[in-house]
Order: C-alpha cells, then sequence, then structure tokens
C-alpha cells in the first residue's frame, strides 16, 4: 500500500489517491494545498476511488476546494462518501466577533465594582467569623483545636528558620550603615537607640509580615482554592461541617496567635545581628547594649510592636481566605488570585503600617 | 512516512512496573495488532490504568519494553517520540481537559499545536468532532467546569480524536453516560474504525459497551494479562474474574 496521498490532474480529471489522513498530509500541505488552488477544478470529475483512506481533515481540505459545493461529477467510496457527507453538513460557527477593548470608563467602573466586591466579600469573612466564635462559645467541644494546632505549625514553627535568617542578616546591616554614620559624628553609643526604636517598633512587624504573606498567605489561599477547584469545600459542606469553622477560622485564629510570636523571634535575631555588628564596627560590647537597651526604648515599643504583628498575621489571613474563596474551578483564576492574595496582603500590611505610625506618634520615643 | 508497518499497534514485552516498591505489573506480555478494539478489563486497582500510562511513555518500565508502532518510545529521539505520540488520543479517566480553556480551544490546541493548519479548517474540524460526540457548536464556548460529567467525557473524547489518531487509548469512557449515550458511542467508534482503520485500548467496566464494541479481550490480574483473545472466546472462558463479568453480563446485556 503506498501511502502518500497523492493528486494528479489530467485533462478534465482530478485523481486521487494514497493515504489522505492527517498524519499523510502534513508533510505533502503546501504542495497539495496550491495544486488545489492553482485551477478551477470544479468542472472537472473528481475521482476518488483509489483513495485507502480518508480522515475528517482531508475531508475539509477537500470541501474547501470545492468551494463548499459538491463537484458535479464524483466517484468515491459510500464510505469516503459519508465522510465528506459529514463535512458538508457541518454546522459552521461565525467567527466569535472578538469584544472591543473596554474604555477608561468600563475600566474604572470594573475597578470600582471589583474593589466592592472584595470589600463585601472580607466584611463577610469577617462577621462569619464573629458569629462563629459565638457558637464555639456556646458549643466548645466543636472548636478546631487540630486545625488550629496545624496551622500554628505550618505558619509559625516551620517559618522559624526562615525568619531568623532574614532577621539576623537585616540586623546585621542596618546596625553596619548606621554604624558608618555615627561614627563620623562621634555618636557610637546611640547605635542602641536606633537599633532598638527601628527594629522592635518598625522593622520586625513589617518584616515578618511580608515574609508570612509570602509564606503562609499565598500557601493558605492556594489550598483553599485547590479545596474549591476539586470541589473538597462542597463535600465538607454535604457532611455537615461548616467549611468556615474548619477552613477558614483555623487559619485566621492561627495566624492572629502566630504572629506577634514571630514577631517577636525575628526581632531578637535582628537585635542579635546588630548587636554582632556594632561590637565587630564599633566594638560595643554585648553587656552595654543590653544595659541600654532598656533605657533607649521604653516597653511601650514592644506592645506597639506586637500589636502590629497581631494585626498584620489577622490581616494577611483574612485576606489570603478571602481570595481562596473567590477562586473559580480552574487553574488560571487559581494563580491568578494566588497572586492577588500576597499582593493586597502586603499592600494592607504596609497601609495598616502607616496608619498605626500616626495613631502612635506619641507613644514610646524616648525624650532626650 | 513509509508504507504501514504490519508491526503490532502496541506491545509490551516482560513488563514490569514499580511504583514506589510495590509492583503493579510483573512480567506482564500483550500485543494489540492493527484494527483490534482491545476491552481492558480487571479489578479495581489491578493497574488497568497504570497500563495505558505504560503506552504512551508517562511511567517507565522498571523492567521488560513496551513498543508502540514498533519503536521503543523511550529509545527514539525527541522528535520521532513527538511524531508517535502524536498519532495516539488518549482520553483519560477524569477528563484532563485545560480547565483555563473553552472547550473549543481544548479540542483545537493539538490541532493548532501543529502549526500548519489555519483557523478556518481548525473551526471546521472541531465542529465535526463536537458533532460527533453529540455536542453544539455553542458547547464551543463553555469552560470545562461548567460542563456536566458525561460531557467532559464527551469533549475529552473529541479532543482525542482530534488528531485523527490510529491508536486511541480510552480509560472509562462510557463512565458517567447514560446507557442510551453509551451505545451511540460505542457504534461512533465502530463507524471510525471501519473508515480508520482504528485501533483502540480501552479500559471499561460497561459490559454492554464491551461486548458491543470490543474484538478482543484482556483479563489484567495477578499483576499480568490472565488472558487475551477474541471477545467470545474470553467470554466462554472459566476464569474467575470472566465468569464474575459473565454473571454481571447475562442480567445486564439483555
Amino acid at each position: 500500500m503506498n501511502s502518500a496521498p497523492r493528486l494528479q490532474v489530467e485533462s478534465g480529471k482530478v485523481v486521487l489517491a494514497g493515504e489522505w489522513t492527517l498524519a499523510a498530509l502534513l508533510p505533502h500541505l503546501s504542495e497539495l494545498e496550491s495544486k488545489l488552488a492553482s485551477e478551477d477544478l470544479a468542472d472537472h470529475l473528481w475521482d476518488l476511488a483509489d483513495v485507502s483512506r480518508m480522515d475528517s481533515a482531508a475531508a475539509v481540505l477537500l470541501w474547501r476546494a470545492w468551494n463548499e459545493r459538491w463537484p458535479g461529477r464524483l466517484e468515491v467510496s459510500a464510505m469516503h462518501r459519508r465522510m465528506l457527507e459529514r463535512v458538508a453538513t457541518a454546522p459552521l460557527t461565525a467567527v466569535a466577533d472578538v469584544a472591543p477593548p473596554p474604555g477608561l470608563i468600563e475600566r474604572v467602573g470594573y475597578l470600582v465594582l471589583t474593589l466592592i466586591a472584595n470589600i463585601k466579600g472580607l466584611v463577610v469573612i469577617y462577621g462569619q467569623m464573629l458569629l462563629d466564635l459565638s457558637y464555639l462559645f456556646r458549643h466548645p467541644s466543636e472548636m478546631p483545636w487540630r486545625e488550629i494546632a496545624a496551622n500554628i505549625y505550618k505558619a509559625g514553627a516551620m517559618a522559624l528558620p526562615v525568619t531568623a535568617l532574614v532577621g539576623f542578616l537585616i540586623g546585621v546591616t542596618i546596625s553596619y550603615l548606621s554604624a558608618l554614620q555615627l561614627r563620623s559624628f562621634g555618636a557610637d553609643l546611640f547605635i542602641v537607640n536606633i537599633l532598638g526604636v527601628s527594629i522592635i517598633r518598625e522593622l520586625g512587624p513589617v518584616l515578618v509580615a511580608v515574609l508570612v504573606a509570602g509564606r503562609s498567605g499565598s500557601s493558605m489561599t492556594a489550598q483553599i482554592g485547590v479545596m474549591r477547584v476539586t470541589e473538597e469545600i462542597d463535600a465538607l459542606s454535604a457532611m455537615g461541617v461548616s467549611r468556615s469553622i474548619r477552613v477558614v477560622l483555623p487559619k485566621l485564629l492561627a495566624l492572629t496567635v502566630t504572629m506577634p510570636l514571630l514577631v517577636l523571634w525575628a526581632s531578637a535575631m535582628a537585635l542579635l545581628g546588630g548587636m554582632v555588628s556594632a561590637l565587630l564596627q564599633l566594638g560595643i560590647p554585648f553587656a552595654y547594649f543590653f544595659e541600654n537597651l532598656q533605657r533607649a526604648v521604653p516597653v511601650a515599643n514592644l506592645v506597639i510592636g506586637l500589636s502590629k504583628g497581631l494585626v498584620f498575621g489577622f490581616t494577611i489571613a483574612w485576606v489570603a481566605c478571602h481570595f481562596g474563596l473567590r477562586v473559580k474551578p480552574n487553574t488560571e483564576s487559581l494563580s491568578a488570585n494566588t497572586t492577588r492574595s500576597v499582593v493586597t496582603a502586603i499592600t494592607l500590611v504596609i497601609l495598616i503600617d502607616a496608619v498605626f505610625a500616626i495613631f502612635t506618634r506619641s507613644i514610646g520615643i524616648p525624650q532626650l | 512516512m513509509t508504507a504501514r508497518a504490519p508491526a503490532s499497534v502496541v506491545e509490551m514485552r516482560g513488563l514490569s512496573t514499580l511504583i514506589g516498591d510495590h509492583y503493579v505489573h510483573r512480567n506482564l506480555d500483550l500485543r494489540v495488532e492493527p484494527g483490534q478494539i482491545v476491552g481492558l478489563v480487571g479489578g479495581s486497582g489491578s493497574g488497568k490504568t497504570t497500563l495505558l500510562r505504560q503506552i504512551i511513555g508517562l511511567l517507565h518500565p522498571a523492567a521488560g519494553s513496551v513498543r508502540l508502532f514498533g519503536h521503543d518510545l523511550a529509545a527514539v529521539s525527541a522528535v520521532d517520540q513527538r511524531a508517535m505520540l502524536r498519532r495516539l488520543g488518549m482520553l483519560f479517566q477524569g477528563g484532563a481537559l485545560f480547565s483555563a480553556l473553552p472547550v473549543f480551544d481544548n479540542i483545537a490546541f493539538p490541532l493548532r499545536e501543529l502549526r500548519c493548519l489555519d483557523e478556518d479548517w481548525i473551526r471546521r474540524l472541531v465542529n465535526l468532532k463536537l458533532a460527533m460526540v453529540e455536542l453544539k457548536p455553542e458547547h464551543g464556548k463553555l469552560m470545562p467546569a461548567e460542563l456536566s460529567g458525561g460531557m467532559v467525557k464527551r469533549v475529552a473524547l473529541a479532543r482525542a480524536l482530534a488528531l485523527e489518531p490510529e491508536l486511541l487509548l480510552l480509560d472509562e469512557p462510557t463512565a458517567g453516560l447514560d446507557p442510551d449515550r453509551s451505545r451511540t458511542f460505542a457504534d461512533l467508534l465502530r463507524e471510525l474504525k471501519s473508515e480508520l482503520h482504528l485501533t483502540v485500548i480501552m479500559v471499561t467496566h460497561d459490559l454492554d459497551t464491551l461486548a458491543r464494541l470490543a474484538t478482543h479481550v484482556a483479563v489484567l490480574a495477578e499483576q499480568r494479562i490472565v488472558e487475551f483473545g477474541p471477545l467470545a472466546e474470553i467470554m466462554a472462558g472459566d476464569h474467575p474474574l470472566v465468569a464474575a463479568f459473565r454473571g454481571g453480563e447475562s442480567t445486564k446485556v439483555m
């Protein structure tokens, strides 16, 4: 059996032979197409009797060459005629008209509507959390302790190494840069004040929040999102298990509890890094550092830092759960919402940090 | 491409599959000739789907060899490998549709990957495939998540057929279809087979489809193919698994 598709134009006759299938056509496609289009072959006798196999791709090719009309004279086996008939009668949809790109007003309107929908979603999660908490207060046996513990372990204990490393390095860097400046003023000893206030009050919480948003926020969104894609969330509901109590609430509570502890840990590591750097650069001994830290940094700063951690932790989990629940059952939506979750969480954290800075501007700054 | 080799479409010799530290297949032999429609039957968890994954090279044999269209898939170059995989269509058990693409683009995907066909041609072919599985062109706009279970199966079949494959691998093609549809499905495959000399390997639990469609039956049990032969022969055999199947058949096929 000779398999290459062949096309011969004789006087008033077109002879097709060989294997007319997509796989066999591909190597000869341009040649065959140009032959078919070269002249008006519609009045010729089409002899398809020697075609050994014909699939729908080849049938479409022929049907288009015939300008979607049956040629006047056609010799073809019954089986291949059926294939051609199928192509002939196939419904042909118009090319889907592409919607014009939305105008400026439409786009702004869309953004506003999305914002409103997001705010609404966040409010719903918050309200549901309050309802769940009041329900759990009345039915304490249903408290999802295991899920909370698992989330604390995943978002907290597992994050200890990375937050320690990043905190330590940031401490070293800031201490080093400050030391260079301070030495030129002869104000070496103020390194304790600078490091203490900036790390405990500002850097520690924000640094940990950014890390946790990237690490735990994204994983929470992805987890809830995949549960939506695979209908696991629906399965939970079908078993009468509240998805807000089992899935959302443990994440909210766990991250709210964990974040202040992580902030404490990362701040301590950053201070340690700063101390090491101060010792090497300025020769300030650890003992001096410790002694003066208490004097230079009022304890209010620690309270502010830890409460920031509390609020940031809740915000990250809140945003993560919201976007997780917005995932539509397809992979594109999953990745888009995970990105949105992390970006929104970090933006919100920095916004909230600014608000904190305004409201606590007269608290905890040592008066010299 | 040269004349179609008389070689078997799929030939497995002494195949062993190791997943983790557990042998799914051990010393398994199977030969599928062109034009056969082989029904692969076996208990749940006996490694039927794993066998299909071996055929298309998603798994590598721990021992023995798998030859597809006469070539060892692992031994040929990447270009030949792609060309070989284009000659087969696989219907995955869960459909495995691309969830981010609408139905139309799902079916058009393998055609567009050829980079030879123009959009009009592709559109006609996709509509043809949709019509083949009894879907309307309007369904092309739906997203996979909006489809019913049976529709997912049919769209997945349309996608598997998009490249006019010589070998069709079907994993539970009629699960989730109503009896009427699975009958039409069997008729469709039989027609395709007579037109295109299609070879089919299908995993199925549906006796109706098996009886209507299969020319041969392979029984997978005890980590190997325990019986393989023409449908009637196997159904008359006395393997316990077949007997269990037959027991169901008398009540179901009638």
